[in-house]
């Protein structure tokens, strides 16, 4: 054992007890007695966990996995060479049939998982544009999600007016929030802009909350109308249209993958378009943007609008297939598990986003008995994703650092 | 005018409790420009440290011999169990990104803020915790305006920890190595300061503080939840934007003005107590717009942010 | 007399790029060592290696007959190393008096401590007009001074120097350079002087080293560099 590492263990002893005093006080002192079992059981699962891991971490660090990882790399290297090789189309035909084929492959939950897996997409590449593109931390998001859902929501109650019109309606009102807001942040440097922009969602669920007469308050809005299509008809050698609510999951399901789609194509275009690289030169340097004849304040004004677009739209589907909204779905954590997405897959890469969205609605639900724990999980993985892999799961290959990183 | 009086007596008692927490948030935003979300989570671990040390206290017959006391006893404990928690949280998500960019460490907060707050829930349940209430009764009236001794305690405990925190920061050797490391780091090594021990420290006084205010909150509105911390937390931070980030009299003024706002236009604009909750951004939102630098300026180089 | 200051086979990297090449240099007790060189050559980072700012990937680097390669920066002045950086780094929010209590904050003497700052005060009695105001409200030579007095705060054995004329006016740069002679002699401080003013540098050290491109290219007396042909052609602007 070398010097260093009798400290790091050392070290690790150490947050160990440091550990079980700060969990004592939470566990041990209750009803006017001291536990102290009970503590301990917890304690010792934690520091069994820990200790593992940290002797993988040890090893791994000493060398003495290479064995096993130094394959698993190749390999991995491998696959990603024959991936960058193949034509695009190869990869993404199987990808589009199964999503096609989806439905008929599995029940009613898988879909329902799938449908909020979508959905999630959506969001995520919506808050793409702002934050991996364009470089704004924007805490609030889920304002212009509820915008759009609030939006459908008011519409098909009380003016009953259909999904398919409302869906631009959603999208316009979602853009012109985005203005709204970003008008007066946008000038904000970095951190002051995160704040603002959090306090602004937090505005729009308060007044969603309180404002009673048009929005229900925190009852909500029942009986919204799901979207419907007409299907030409034939009876008798007679022609018509029938009309057809798509109250079905399967249906349901088409609409978001279009959805989807339409987000992908849209955001992909934007990426690799003018304004995207506009919106890249913004990220990448703000001063050396404007230098360059780039108007920053009104391209980072359409970032933002276009984002929330695609949240708007994603909101509309929302109300659509709830047929319920209330302020309860657009809290501030919605908005930091958009943004965990967005990290966690790679900040302004496109799959990277998808991944995300996959691994954090979808693997939540393949560990349902450990449903009390999953926001601890989520938030320590959050924490622990940053250290080993900060560029996200699937990093864009187009992103440098953000100038004022650097001290 | 009575009226006015009690509300004003109101908001100092909350705009106090603002600037406790807003201190956490100014001192470490100073020294290495992270929001540390985390905060605010600080700030509710010390306000059920407290109904946990009362409550068993309280049990043990303590609170009925000495209140003030044990009052006293719980404060200093839950203030130090805060303060190693957020050194822990410090050493364990932001000690290894001090390299990276600045997006991770505010991500790597705000997951631990949501750990944390999740933590709580799950130690201590998803329901409000009341506070043992026997010893805060009592008060007077004075010119017409009701003053509960805990207000008063309140006041007077606030008023202390923000001479203390004021006497460290500008006379102590600590203090001035604080200052040192916030205004840059690389000269203060040269100098002999080992920075990561300062950095702890300014989390550690940051947190005793903020669990001091979690108690007095507790101890005000006799109760706690796991998420407690959140939205007095973005008040706080608006709090000390507002005074100025990075400048520690402005937080302790930034703190006041928002306490006071949030009381009074909650007392006097009609539908003010639903939107009490608006108020506070607004004016965050304002002072960004209109001054930048927050009203007492900024005490961080431009050139850094 | 013995080497209080080498450097060995040093290598540094800023990411990918190698600052340093196997730089070796020794500087004797009480020694005026100057190194010259054109921008970007490696002098600072050479500085910052041996303070353990930038971390060498390389070499070995002794102090006082102790390697302080894996030592923090902030170790190195409780064994009498300071640094006055490049650029000068005062506390911009820190008044004079305490810019100088910080160069002295680890040391616990309070008397010496007193002497001292008397005694910088007399070096330098612009700082003691100035003693209430902020670091960052000085002028350049102002804080170029303020830089060296806060450094000398610490009682060093040994003081690395970053280019204290960057930015200077000659007047000033060899008031300043005066003084550095002064505190060598009067105080048997070793110095170690980066510069790009090789002229001056030249005429006020003992020995020097040339570098380019991150590497030691020649070393020789100064005075016997100042007649070298290549030097003034490429240094000394004859």
């Amino acid at each position: 054992m070398t010097r260093g590492s009798r400290k790091s263990w050392q070290y690790f002893g150490l947050g160990l007890a440091w550990f079980y005093l700060l969990l004592w006080p939470l566990l041990g002192i209750r009803d006017g007695e001291l536990h102290f079992a009970a503590t301990f059981a917890v304690w010792l699962r934690v520091a069994v966990g820990a200790t593992i891991c940290f002797v993988l971490y040890r090893l791994g660090k000493a060398g003495r996995l290479d064995g096993v990882l130094h394959p698993l790399a190749a390999a991995r290297d491998a696959v990603g060479d024959a991936m960058s090789r193949a034509p695009r189309w190869m990869l993404l035909t199987p990808v589009i049939v199964f999503a096609l084929a989806y439905p008929m492959l599995t029940n009613r939950y898988a879909q329902d998982v799938a449908i909020n897996v979508l959905v999630y997409i959506c969001l995520g590449l919506g808050l793409n544009v702002v934050v991996g593109l364009c470089g704004l931390l924007d805490l609030g998001y889920i304002a212009f999600y509820g915008v759009g859902a609030y939006t459908y929501a008011l519409l098909s109650v009380h003016y009953s007016v259909p999904f398919w019109v409302c869906l631009p309606i959603c999208a316009v009102f979602a853009a012109v929030a985005g203005c709204f807001i970003g008008y007066p942040t946008l000038r904000m440097r970095g951190d002051y802009l995160a704040i603002v922009t959090l306090g602004f969602g937090e505005i729009v669920r308060i007044v969603i909350n309180n404002w009673m007469a048009l929005t229900g308050g925190p009852n909500g809005i029942l009986g919204i109308k799901s979207p419907g299509i007409y299907i030409p008809h034939f009876v008798d050698g007679s022609f018509s249209f029938e009309y057809l609510l798509l109250r079905k999951l399967e249906y349901l399901y088409y609409v978001i993958l279009a959805l989807a789609a339409f987000t992908i194509v849209a955001v992909h275009r934007i990426n690799f378009s003018r304004i995207g690289r506009a919106f890249e030169a913004i990220r990448e340097d703000e001063t050396a943007a404007e230098l360059m004849g780039v108007d920053t304040f009104r391209f980072k004004l359409l970032a933002y609008a276009l984002g929330a677009v695609f949240g708007g739209l994603a909101g509309a589907f929302f109300a659509a297939r709830m047929r319920f909204v209330s302020p309860e779905s657009f809290t501030f954590i919605e908005s930091a598990m958009v943004l965990a997405m967005v990290v966690l897959g790679g900040m302004g890469s496109i799959p990277g986003v998808i991944l995300g969205a996959l691994a954090l609605v979808a693997l939540p639900e393949a560990f349902r008995e450990f449903e009390l724990y999953r926001m601890l999980a989520f938030g320590g993985a959050m924490a622990v994703m940053m250290l080993v892999r900060p560029a996200g799961l699937w990093p864009a290959a187009r992103m440098g650092k953000r100038s004022d990183d650097t001290e | 005018m009575d009226y006015f009086f009690q509300q004003l007596i109101n908001g100092l008692t909350l705009g106090g409790v603002y600037a406790l927490v807003a201190l956490g948030y100014t001192m470490v935003y100073g020294i290495i420009q992270l929001i540390n979300f985390a905060h605010g989570e600080i700030f509710a671990a010390g306000g059920y440290l407290g109904v946990i040390l009362l409550s068993y206290m309280a049990s043990q017959g303590l609170m009925d011999s000495h209140p003030w006391f044990g009052l006293a006893f719980a404060l200093i404990l839950a203030m130090g169990y805060c303060a190693m928690l957020a050194m822990a949280v410090e050493k364990v998500a932001y000690k290894p990104l001090r390299q990276s960019s600045r997006l991770s460490v505010l991500l790597s907060a705000l997951g631990m803020s949501i750990f944390l707050q999740n933590g709580l829930m799950l130690t201590q349940g998803v329901y409000d915790k009341a506070y043992p209430t026997e010893f805060t009764h009592g008060g007077f009236e004075w010119l017409g305006v009701r003053v509960s001794y805990m207000q008063i305690g309140i006041l007077a405990v606030t008023a202390l920890l923000l001479v203390l925190l004021n006497t460290l920061v500008f006379k102590t050797r600590i203090g001035k190595a604080m200052r040192a490391t916030a205004q840059d780091k690389v000269m203060s090594a040269l100098v002999g300061i080992h920075s990561d021990k300062v950095i702890s420290t300014t989390f550690a006084i940051g947190a005793a503080l903020a669990a001091a205010a979690g108690i007095m909150v507790g101890l005000y509105y006799g109760s706690v939840r796991y998420d407690m911390g959140f939205v007095p937390g973005i008040k706080a931070f608006a709090a000390a934007v507002l005074g100025g980030i990075g400048n520690i009299t402005g937080a302790m003024i930034g703190g006041l003005i928002i306490g006071m706002v949030e009381i009074l236009a909650a007392a006097y604009i009609p539908a003010g107590g639903e939107y009490k909750d608006v108020f506070a951004f607004v004016i965050l939102i304002g002072v960004l717009y209109f001054m930048p630098t927050g009203i007492m300026g900024e005490n961080v180089d431009d050139t850094r942010v | 007399m013995a080497a209080i200051l080498e450097l060995e086979g040093v290598c540094a990297h800023y990411g990918r790029i190698q600052a340093l090449r196997d730089v070796s240099l020794r500087v004797e007790e009480g020694e005026v060592v100057t190194i010259i060189g054109a921008n970007g050559a490696g002098k600072s980072t050479t500085l910052m290696t041996i303070c353990g700012i930038v971390r060498a990937t390389a070499g070995e680097v002794r102090y006082a007959g102790e390697s302080i390669r894996d030592k923090r920066p902030d170790q190195l002045p409780a064994l009498g190393l300071c640094q006055v950086p490049e650029g000068r780094r005062i506390f911009p929010r820190l008044t004079v008096q305490e810019n100088l209590d910080m160069g002295a904050f680890l040391r616990r003497d309070a008397d010496e401590i007193e002497a001292d700052l008397g005694m910088v005060f007399r070096l330098f009695p612009v700082l003691h007009e100035r003693r209430k105001q902020h670091g960052g409200t000085l002028s350049g030579g102002e804080q170029q001074m303020l830089a060296i007095a806060r450094a000398l705060m610490g009682r060093p054995r040994m003081l690395l120097l970053d280019e204290p004329s960057l930015g200077l006016s000659p007047m000033i740069s060899q008031h300043i350079f005066r003084i550095i002679r002064n505190v060598n002699e009067e105080r048997g401080m070793t110095v170690l002087l980066v510069e790009q003013n090789a002229n001056m540098a030249l005429k006020l050290a003992d020995r020097a080293y040339v570098m380019e491109t991150g590497a030691v290219v020649m070393e020789d007396d100064a005075a016997a560099l100042r007649e070298n042909a290549d030097i003034k052609k490429a240094y000394l602007g004859q």
